[in-house]
């Protein structure tokens, strides 16, 4: 079971509370860049077994957009963030660092 | 048993703003409901008053908000229940995920939650009341869906 918290109201809920956002932290590529760039922003998305970054809605709850760290492969959850960011916080980084010695960082 | 009541006088107003804007309004603390305010998000409340007097107390939020705010009169677009009795925390806990057990939850403590697969927002009134709100829209069938749970046949003492 994937069990994620809230960080805008505290409250810890399983998956069906909440609704799934996809890849978190893209960059835009919008009028004037290349196609290559503007294809992959469009439609190109990460999808690992093991780190992943992803952006969550707190559907029936406060109805908040946050982002989720965890492992696609076992569920764990490193940790749920703010919205307001354009990476993961270093203390979510050094937690995956110290758990996932193998994993290459966010990229 | 437990009793069903829909409340059909309540008038319901969602304020959404940043609270740190709010002069003369106290703000509840996350997920609880305090003097007719209730906690819906980190920035949006559901303020509660009589339906006759909706019009009027947006006139005095209004005098008391400035900059980028929303002011919405709800009460037709909710539909509010009371659920009472000796073993109400049992007939939410069959629909909702939420601990209700008496040390997780108490009078005042509020979730926006789903009950029967539909949202809605509960609080607790007194020790054997939740009232809950749902979307109109919905409301025949949470009415339904909580009497069904409420029958006597149906009684569960888990809390
Ligand atoms: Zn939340």
């Amino acid at each position: 079971m994937l069990k994620l918290t809230c960080p805008y109201c505290g409250v810890t809920g399983e998956e069906t509370e909440f609704h799934a956002g996809g890849e978190a932290h893209l960059k835009r590529f919008g009028p004037g860049s290349g196609d290559e760039d503007f294809t992959n922003y469009l439609f190109s998305r990460k999808n690992p077994r093991g780190v992943h970054f992803e952006r969550w809605r707190h559907q029936y709850g406060c109805g908040k957009w946050f982002h989720a760290a965890r492992d696609t492969g076992t569920l764990e959850v490193f940790g749920t963030y703010t919205a307001q960011t354009g990476e993961p916080p270093a203390d979510i980084v050094a937690k995956i660092k110290a758990k996932r010695p193998e994993w290459e960082g966010f990229a | 048993m437990s009793d069903v009541t829909r409340i059909t006088d309540q008038g319901m107003i969602t304020l959404r703003a940043d609270f740190t804007s709010l002069k003369g309004i106290t703000v509840p603390e996350t997920r609880k409901i305090r003097d007719g305010i209730a906690w819906m998000s980190p920035d949006e409340l559901l303020v509660l008053v009589p339906k006759s007097d909706v019009s009027a107390k947006l006139a005095e939020l209004e005098k008391a908000l400035n900059g980028h705010y929303l002011l919405a009169d709800v009460s037709d677009a909710r539909a509010v229940f009371s659920l009472t009795g000796d073993w109400a925390r049992e007939v939410l806990a069959k629909g909702a995920p939420v601990d209700l057990s008496p040390d997780a939850f108490k009078p005042g403590d509020l979730r926006r939650t789903r009950i029967g697969q539909v949202a809605a927002a509960i609080w607790m009134v007194d020790d054997r009341t939740f009232h809950i709100v749902c979307f109109t829209s919905v409301a025949d069938y949470l009415e339904e869906w909580l009497r069904h749970a409420s029958r006597s046949a149906a009684k569960l003492t888990y809390f």
